[in-house]
């Protein structure tokens, strides 16, 4: 446990990724293998769902560190971060024991899940009592399934294929489904990760997809795609679709559907199912799954909020797979024949994909169409269909373009061009104070429009969206000093306060909503800009936003 | 009778006449110490504690209209009694004492209840009513001792002083940087300091501590060698600006307070927190409340809603005094001097 908080400090300190390698390769260096194996899990996203109820450990941790509840809210509310607090605020044991991370996860932790809260009191503050602070912390972040600290994935692989002599790709390709919930990391997954090559290495993957190939934005004005990205004719232009991105893996007579967090999702599709007899064996298809209905001239794809509700769900009854019917928008082949075809061109990879789409014309199996401009203006008047296509915008892929592994650059590019969001003008109402480099300040806000035009009497402000993103940490501190000097009202972490500040509010869908007070969600809202020339009178009314609503 | 009411001016004392730390100018003002919220210009006439003097002059000019007092001495006005004791804070800060008509009251200013060697330690005075700071007013505020950090800050200069780097720390000029000073190990390399910090140590030298020897950074030129060994202590508002850029590949470092707090260290965006404060912490504010006897309690900037309401559980008569001290503390806009 000391070694990992050790480690999580060193990452913690620093905002070099060459620092951090160093780090990483420092503790795996030095790491049992059955420590390291639950390090990579943790390091790599990896979360065993909550140990303890919030509830639970906030009860234990103020009644051991003496203080009345109130107080320790108020503690809290200033460290943003529960973990954090609580080993702030209870005594600190400076020796700490030496027990390795994987004796801590399974023997001390892993067992406190289901236990009654009787059990939990009673061995929690035993457990605690042995840890010196930083271990205090990170044992109370992974009770809690916080733990989060700025490494990528990415970072993980390289500083394991550095130290095992491998290529980066391979260890990606070994890890992949390493952080699902169904596995369980053990010394021997671990050594496998950085075991030296072997010849059956394909065949040893069984239902695993490939590391995702990610795109990246593209903030440019128009007129500079030529001298950045070249001739038009060098890319691949595709939709942007706004679903689910998954990969669909068939091998022997098996189907796997996987999402981009590398999570397994094939039950919560049923209707992907039929792939498994239709598809030949040794396929793996890159697309994105979405909710298509009929509706208007034809059948469409439906907003991401219908998406969203069927993933809220624990079972899928009959209603909700007939209202939210999915498919998925193929747009690559990572493996044809059982061959790793992800080192071919993009434009090989799409011709072979359209061959299997001809041959097997499935029923949810979409081949996401090409569109082709004869300049990048064109497809610029063609992207401006986007919103009432229901896509969010255009991806270009260079039709040289290997697929590579997560955000790579050198094996070939994606770009997401995406249409600029939504945006209204809305009003401050109230203010929490924000977690992690937020804390303490007040940086999540609530916006609200007006409900009636300018001049109508009596009309009142009503809430419809949060935003935390989006301001410079300098705009931040302006908004704090101004929420602290117009707090009207304070209700557990939550300020009112005089509505004097104006924001452009962005926001990537917007959706009529019943749990919503102005009976409209938006999705994604952040801060476009600080509107210090408008009024508050100024700001957009709700007839704003139900024009969006189209 | 209360003897000290809050004003638009200030912290008033009404039998006296005169006001402690006013953010307005008045025509008697007894400062607690030279922190520019305590200390404002415009002020007739000043009362401090005699060691610092010095702080004030150089701070508000060497033609203000000062008198000192030393610690622990007695001065009659309009029959008040008022007597200066060490706050701990930074040099020459002072906890007021007034005595009028047989009651007594304390306003403490800022302080700082562990004895650093640069100014005189505080000393806990007994009183009816203690006028408390609440700066780090919040059980979360435990500072390590400081034996611990400088043994951490020195062990960081010279990791970088091995790899070849400047190690800059951001600290507040007056006070902080002057512990930081006299409280680190000076053989591991040179120490250089910003333009403002070199005026403040001078005047600590005047007044007998002892600080190590410090070169003025604008006095090497850029390529110097020295550059990648020194320790350089600068205040935050230097961080990000150009004057960094002579140092090359440097580590860089807070000492602060707040720096106990994850978020802020990663607010600040440096390498390194410090927790090093020239305040009080919870169990320190507690202390200094108890040992001073008082049943009443004021409570001034920082966490006043928080500190007023435990003492109040307690069974002491608290309550808050809205006064302009301590914005640099409470917003964390500016959270150096603390």
């Amino acid at each position: 446990m000391k070694a990992f908080a050790e480690l999580y400090l060193r990452l913690d300190a620093t905002t070099s990724s060459n620092a951090k390698l160093q780090a990483l390769r420092d503790y795996f260096a030095s790491a049992p293998a059955g420590d390291a194996a639950w390090a990579v899990y943790f390091l790599a996203g990896g979360r065993p769902r909550q140990l303890v109820p919030s509830r639970l450990l906030r009860e234990l941790a103020t009644e051991q560190a003496g203080l009345p509840e109130w107080l320790f809210e108020e503690s809290y509310q200033a460290v943003g971060d529960l973990a954090e607090a609580i080993s702030l605020l209870l005594p600190e044991n400076p020796h700490g024991t030496d027990e390795g991370l994987a004796i801590w996860v399974e023997h001390h932790l892993l067992p406190l899940r289901g236990q009654p809260g009787e059990a939990v009191r009673e061995r929690l503050p035993q457990l605690w009592s042995k840890l010196d602070r930083p271990s205090l912390m990170l044992c109370l972040k992974l009770v809690t399934g916080s733990f989060r600290v700025g490494v990528s994935k990415l970072l993980v692989t390289r500083a394991l294929a550095q130290l095992a002599g491998l290529d980066a790709k391979r260890v990606a390709q070994r890890m992949v489904g390493y952080t699902d919930l169904s596995h369980r990391p053990v010394a021997a997954s671990y050594l496998k990760l950085v075991a030296p090559e072997s010849d059956d290495e394909h065949q040893q993957r069984g239902g695993q997809p490939y590391p995702f190939f990610l795109a990246h934005a593209l903030q440019l004005p128009v007129e500079q795609f030529d001298s950045a990205l070249g001739a038009v004719q060098d890319w691949q232009v595709e939709w942007k679709w706004d679903g689910i991105r998954a990969q669909v893996v068939k091998r022997d007579g098996q189907l796997w559907v996987w999402s981009r967090g590398e999570e397994l999702i094939t039950e919560r599709f049923p209707e992907l199912h039929s792939l498994a007899a239709t598809l030949p064996d040794g396929v793996v298809i890159d697309g994105e799954i979405l909710v298509w209905k009929p509706g208007g001239d034809g059948i469409a794809v439906q907003p991401f909020a219908l998406l969203q509700q069927r993933l809220g769900r624990k079972t899928l009854g009959k209603k909700l797979l007939a209202d939210a019917p999915v498919m998925l928008q193929a747009y690559d082949l990572l493996e044809w024949q059982g061959e790793d075809w992800r080192n071919r061109p993009q434009h090989e990879r799409r011709r072979q994909l359209e061959h299997l789409l001809e041959q097997h014309p499935l029923a949810p199996l979409l081949l996401s169409p090409l569109l082709t401009g004869d300049s990048w203006a064109d497809l610029a008047r063609q992207r401006e269909a986007s919103r009432s296509l229901g896509v969010e915008g255009l991806m270009l892929k260079q039709r040289e373009a290997l697929y590579g592994v997560g955000r790579t650059k050198d094996m070939g590019l994606w770009w997401k061009w995406k249409i600029d969001p939504f945006s209204v003008d809305a009003v401050l109402i109230y203010a929490q104070r924000g977690h992690g480099r937020r804390a303490s300040l007040y940086s999540d806000y609530t916006f609200a429009v007006w409900d009636g035009p300018p001049g109508a009497a009596q009309r009142t402000l009503v809430p419809f969206a949060k935003a935390y993103s989006g301001l410079s940490d300098e705009e931040m501190r302006k908004v704090d000093a101004v929420v602290r000097k117009t707090t009207i009202e304070t209700f557990g972490p939550v300020r009112s306060v005089t509505p004097t500040l104006v924001f452009e509010l962005g926001f990537e869908g917007i959706a009529l909503s019943k749990r919503h007070k102005s009976g409209i969600a938006v999705r994604f809202p952040r801060m476009l800009r600080w509107r210090h020339d408008k009024t508050v009178e100024q700001a957009d009314d709700l007839a704003t936003l139900q024009a969006l609503l189209g | 009778m209360d003897l000290v009411i809050a004003r638009p001016e200030g912290l008033y004392c009404p039998p006296g006449d005169f006001y402690i730390d006013p953010w307005r100018p008045v025509d008697r003002a007894v400062i607690t110490h030279g922190h520019g919220d305590h200390s404002r210009s415009g002020n007739r006439h000043y009362l401090t504690a005699t060691p610092g003097a010095g702080i004030l002059r150089s701070r508000l000019g060497q033609g203000i209209d000062l008198q000192t007092l030393p610690y622990g001495e007695r001065l009659l006005h309009h029959g008040v009694t008022l007597s200066l004791h060490p706050a701990g804070h930074v040099l020459g800060s002072a906890q007021v004492r007034l005595e009028y008509q047989g009651q007594v009251w304390v306003a403490s200013g800022d302080y700082k209840v562990e004895p650093d060697g640069t100014c005189a330690a505080f000393e806990p005075v007994r009183c009816h009513t203690f006028i408390t700071e609440s700066t780090f007013g919040l059980p979360i505020y435990r500072w390590p001792a400081q034996a611990e950090v400088f043994s951490d800050i020195n062990a960081w200069w010279r990791a970088n002083r091995d790899q070849g780097k400047a190690s800059v720390l951001f600290c507040y000029a007056f006070g902080k940087a002057q512990r930081i000073l006299h409280g680190l190990d000076e053989h591991i390399g040179p120490i250089l300091v910003h333009g403002s910090v070199e005026p403040l140590n001078r005047v600590y030298r005047e007044a007998g501590v002892y600080l190590p020897e410090t070169l003025y950074v604008g006095d090497l030129p850029r390529n110097d060698p020295m550059l990648r060994q020194a320790l350089v202590l600068a205040p935050p508002s230097a961080g990000g600006s150009t004057w960094m850029k002579r140092f090359g590949d440097y580590s860089d470092g807070f000492a602060s307070g707040w720096m106990r707090l994850r978020g802020a260290r990663r607010r600040r965006g440096v390498d390194r927190g410090f927790i090093l404060s020239d305040h009080a912490d919870w169990p320190g504010l507690l202390w200094a409340i108890n040992a001073s006897g008082a049943e009443r309690v004021m409570v001034t900037h920082g966490s006043v809603n928080v500190l007023v309401r435990y003492l109040s559980e307690q069974g002491l008569d608290a309550r808050g005094f809205v006064t302009e001290y301590g914005e640099e503390d409470d917003v964390p806009a500016a959270q150096a001097d603390a």
